[in-house]
């Protein structure tokens, strides 16, 4: 028995898995590649420090059609997400730590051109006329 | 049923009597019934993928902490990549990751041929990307924008600005622009923007002309001179990057291909490992093993493929949109 | 309401049958073998071999350090030598020893019968995981001939990217190694999710079980985040990409945050299986319910998650930012917690239970006074302010051995003993097992028991030579090390001769009543013909003695008198 409580239905006996309907995952996939276009087009416009979070927002989206959808955890057992997002939780920690701690420290690390770097002179751009 | 890995089947009274067993061939002895078994693949390539995003979270959070702490770094070294050939790739891996989910669904429906059509294709666009991938690791090549040590480009990127003064977009009165003041601001304003924890103790008390303010520090002492020049240079890229005027190369651009490299590198391989785990679903479809009673192959490897999509979905816009 | 297996009612225990060990013959149906039982004996084999090589290298250390200017390296141009034996010796007993021990060695066989299963969930993956056991080892081993490594097995950067010795090797068999543990979780895992039996409800499952599950969560979580340092660290020496060398502009203490996210959360992959194996000795040998079930399940989960939260607390004065040292000091604290619940219950489960002195019992009580010992000087490096004094000295290398010998190895050496009967089919000779018990006791005190002293004095650690008022501390700490190895020695030699000439083994020899002694030892080649029923893994009031099978069995007319799960 798989589960203590659980008796498989008729339906599970041939299918194991549902089946994710066509029109479905061609709507995800229309999302997604206007998404992309979205974010690109974004990136020409400044939003100043939101620049990041628009760009990561729709990274988000994206992400989130792709793992419910193409990768079924919409119609999937409950306990799969819980790995997923506990994954990404820890995730976050190691970045939300790392971002603390370098943060803090990083103002007393030298801004020159590192010493192993002599070989290269960083060059200078072209100014505009006028 | 096996005991060893190279096949040899053993005798096991368990199976004559166990009518699951029989029913389903392809069902594993230790499992008591299909549901279990696709219910345990399933739960172990989640734990699975979840490494494999712990994997690349080591690369994520050196791409965090490198662009908060040196962010001109990543404005004038994003320019180098090709928004165009990431775009197309985005686009790619996305259609690949549709014609995989497509053909679970097929191997789902038992409709073979339809099935193998749409891992051939997966498999064909994880190519393209790898060619992308190569054209643009050739022009980096070309251009000497290698990682870590070996950095050392002698052209500067072309920029959208650039690209359109050089095409004579701009306006004349665009192209005059005024001077920036080039006098070096006040010592004390360096103080607080580059090394304000330099003079300063732990209960916030700020030292004002004590030995400690002047007490050499990492690896420069608060020479006056070195403050003048720093605080004058980093004046000047921000009142260019505020006039959207081509970059002076920032000090330091070679950690941005570091983890350029780390990460498309890192990516590249795990898509090209997924087009070999398709290439070897795909033969077992074409034999006919899948139906609608025993897929899970075609499902864990695009879940696997769906988790290389994921990784690209945010690659993209963290390397090549930045503003 | 438990039943006897049918095999066990015929042969009553000592039994000529077939068995994992006898069920096929040769060398490949061993190393090809998806047997869970035999991937386990592998396992211990390896895992025993290299707790011999790195004993090796512990015992040159601590030679070397008879004399204040050294006794076997004692001029300035061979000193670096000393670096490679401390490297070696940690890299080996981490990666190769405790990491895999107690999991991979003694869990994989036990798990699935403790749970009632045929086999883990992929037998293949397992088999796998052993095989990249192999192959990660087997790059250690070159790596010490090649040019063995003297970075310390920390590998801070940029030392670890310029020196000359074979860096990339070793760090290339550890990432193998990563792999095998992390696909070692992930099995356990979905074992423990999907393969339980009917009846078996997350409350009912022993103990050890609930400590490998968190375990493996570790294993699985944690493991990654190594793998990418030491690949990044490879491609720091190859390419010189510069994400961990200043010299190219990279930051060293970013290395020791990726690092440390894995290696603190590993020393929790160490120690609570032992923590485990704990709980079942002590229930056993108490012949008493086991003490506050829900709170020693929670308390290994508690700490699971706990342990993803600490890792700066290795890291106070390199570097790290006042800030987030003070919060990881916080958290530190916080993880003492739920290893303090489980010592005062196994306390209060001993209390009024009736004690068996057997081996694995005397292992058990010498873990609880180790390992509170080594957790109560953690508080001392936990502190900000003490630790400024004590980082990097020998009280933090007396302070590990405590947790990770004292702890970690004890609990192995406990279960190793427990299950040696069910695993070998049968007895050691008990009063060898307590002498060696008591030898490995005296020695690993008298070892590391003057290392807390002189380390608050201020001998530094990895350190070839020293101050020569530190000698009387550095003299008592070999000797005990030369007992430790002699107690090893005996320890060995008994459980070797009684793999040849021991009784055999009945059963269940010790009256546990969790199910893997419902078979026979050893067990059949499937372990259970038919799925077995599932009762109170701590109930032994239905367990009474037989003599004509010298073993405890399950008398039917005695109803388990305990509620069944609290």
């Amino acid at each position: 028995m798989a589960q203590v409580h659980e008796t498989p239905s008729p339906a599970d006996e041939h299918h194991v898995g549902h089946v994710v309907p066509f029109k479905i995952l061609f709507a995800v996939f229309a999302a997604l590649t206007l998404l992309t276009l979205i974010t690109v087009g974004a990136s020409y416009i400044d939003f100043g420090e939101l620049n990041l979070i628009v760009a990561l927002v729709i990274a988000v989206i994206k992400a989130s059609l792709v793992v419910l959808f193409f990768m079924h955890l919409r119609w999937d057992r409950p306990f799969n997400a819980i790995v997923f997002v506990g994954c990404l939780i820890f995730v976050a920690i190691f970045l939300g730590f790392a971002l603390i701690d370098t943060t803090q420290y990083h103002h007393s690390i030298f801004t020159e051109q590192a010493p192993g770097m002599k070989a290269h002179i960083p060059m200078k751009a072209e100014k505009l006329p006028g | 049923m096996t005991t060893t890995a190279t096949g040899a089947s053993e005798h096991d009274g368990h199976d004559e009597h166990d009518p699951a067993h029989e029913h389903h061939k392809f069902l594993a002895h230790h499992f008591d019934t299909p549901v279990q078994q696709f219910d345990s693949g399933k739960l172990g390539t989640w734990l699975f993928l979840t490494t494999e995003i712990l994997l690349f979270s080591g690369l994520f959070c050196a791409y965090a902490v490198y662009r908060a702490n040196h962010p001109q770094v990543f404005e004038f070294a994003h320019q180098y990549l090709d928004k165009r050939l990431g775009a197309l790739n985005t686009i790619v891996l996305i259609f690949s990751s549709f014609t995989m989910a497509w053909g679970v669904r097929a191997a789902q429906l038992g409709k073979k041929n339809l099935c193998v059509t749409l891992l051939a294709i997966t498999i064909a666009c994880g190519a393209v990307f790898m060619c992308v991938k190569y054209v643009e690791y050739k022009a980096k090549w070309q251009e000497k924008l290698f990682p870590g040590a070996n950095y050392n480009p002698t052209e500067m990127p072309k920029t959208d600005i650039s690209e359109e003064k050089a095409a004579g977009k701009l306006a004349a009165d665009e192209a005059k622009l005024p001077e920036v003041a080039t006098t070096p601001a006040p010592a004390a304003d360096l103080m607080k923007t580059v090394a304000p924890a330099m003079n300063t103790a732990p209960d916030g008390h700020i030292f004002e002309g004590s030995s400690i303010a002047r007490a050499p520090v990492g690896p420069h002492s608060l020479n006056p001179d070195w403050v003048a020049s720093e605080n004058s240079r980093l004046r000047r890229e921000e009142a260019s990057v505020a006039r959207h005027e081509p970059m002076d190369e920032p000090n330091n651009v070679q950690i941005f291909f570091s983890i350029y490299f780390m990460m498309t590198g890192l990516h590249g391989i795990h898509v090209l490992a997924g087009m070999c785990l398709i290439f070897w679903v795909l033969l077992r479809a074409n034999r006919g093993e899948f139906g609608p009673e025993y897929f899970s192959p075609v499902d864990f490897v695009g879940l696997y493929w769906h988790v290389v999509d994921l990784v690209w979905i945010f690659l993209f816009p963290l390397l090549y949109l930045i503003t | 309401m438990t039943t006897i297996t049918p095999d066990l009612a015929r042969h009553g225990g000592n039994v000529p049958f077939d068995n994992y060990l006898t069920h096929s013959h040769g060398l490949k149906s061993w190393l090809f073998s998806l047997d869970h039982k035999r991937i386990g004996v592998m396992y211990l084999i390896a895992v025993l071999l290299s707790f011999l090589a790195g004993g090796i290298f512990a015992m040159m250390i601590r030679t070397q350090l008879l004399f204040p200017d050294g006794a076997i390296f004692t001029t300035q141009a061979v000193y670096k030598h000393y670096n490679q034996m401390f490297t070696l010796h940690g890299a080996i007993m981490v990666f190769l020893v405790l990491v895999p021990g107690i999991p991979s060695a003694l869990g994989n066989f036990t798990l699935p019968i403790m749970l009632g299963a045929k086999d883990v969930a992929f037998p293949r993956l397992n088999l796998f995981s052993f095989w990249l056991y192999l192959i990660g080892a087997a790059f250690a081993i070159a790596s010490i001939l090649i040019g063995a490594v003297d970075t310390g097995w920390t590998f801070y950067t940029p030392y670890s990217v310029d020196t000359e010795t074979a860096v990339s090797c070793l760090v290339f068999g550890v990432f193998i190694l990563g792999f095998s543990s992390i696909l070692t979780g992930m099995n356990f895992i979905v074992t423990i999710h999907k393969l339980r039996p009917p009846g078996m409800t997350w409350f009912r499952m022993p103990l050890f079980l609930w400590a490998t599950y968190a375990t493996a969560i570790i294993q699985v979580l944690a493991t990654p985040v190594l793998g990418i340092t030491l690949l990044l660290l490879i491609m720091e020496r190859v390419l010189h990409i510069g994400i961990f060398n200043p010299a190219y502009g990279g930051d060293p203490v970013l290395f020791q945050h990726f690092f440390w996210f894995y290696s603190h959360p590993a020393v929790y992959i160490m120690i609570l299986p032992a923590m485990g194996v704990m709980s079942e000795v002590v229930s056993t040998f108490s012949r008493k319910h086991i003490f506050g079930y829900r709170f020693i399940a929670l308390s290994s989960i508690a700490i699971a998650v706990i342990a993803f939260l600490v890792w700066g607390h290795h890291m106070f004065p390199n570097g790290q930012s006042t800030m987030l040292a003070t919060i990881f000091s916080f958290l530190t604290m916080l993880v003492a917690i739920p290893s303090a619940i489980k010592v005062w219950n196994w306390l209060a489960t001993m209390y009024r239970g009736s004690i068996d002195l057997k081996t694995p019992m005397c292992y058990a009580l010498a873990f609880l006074f180790l390992f509170s010992i080594g957790g109560l000087t953690g508080v001392f490096l936990g502190t900000l302010s003490t630790d400024v004094h004590l980082h990097d000295t020998y009280f933090v290398i007396a302070h590990f051995h405590y947790v990770m010998f004292g702890g970690t190895l004890i609990g192995f050496l406990a279960g190793l003993h427990y299950w040696w009967p069910k695993m070998t089919g049968k007895m050691y000779n008990e009063f060898a097992g307590r002498v060696g018990c008591a030898l490995v006791f005296v020695g690993f005190n008298l070892t590391f028991l003057p290392q807390f002293v002189m380390g608050s004095l201020g001998m530094p650690r990895r350190y070839a030579t020293y101050l020569p008022v530190f000698q009387p501390y550095h003299v008592m700490s070999t000797m005990g090390a030369y007992l430790q190895f002699i107690g090893f020695a005996f320890t060995a030699a008994y459980l070797l001769h009684s793999v040849f000439k021991g009784k055999k083994a009945p059963a269940n020899p010790w009256g546990s009543a969790t199910l893997e002694w419902t078979c026979t030892s050893p067990p059949p080649h499937d372990n259970f013909k038919k799925t077995p029923s599932v009762g109170d893994p701590y109930d032994h009031s239905d367990i009474v003695w037989d003599t004509e099978v010298e073993g405890y069995v399950h008398d039917p007319s005695l109803a388990p008198t305990s509620p069944s799960s609290h």
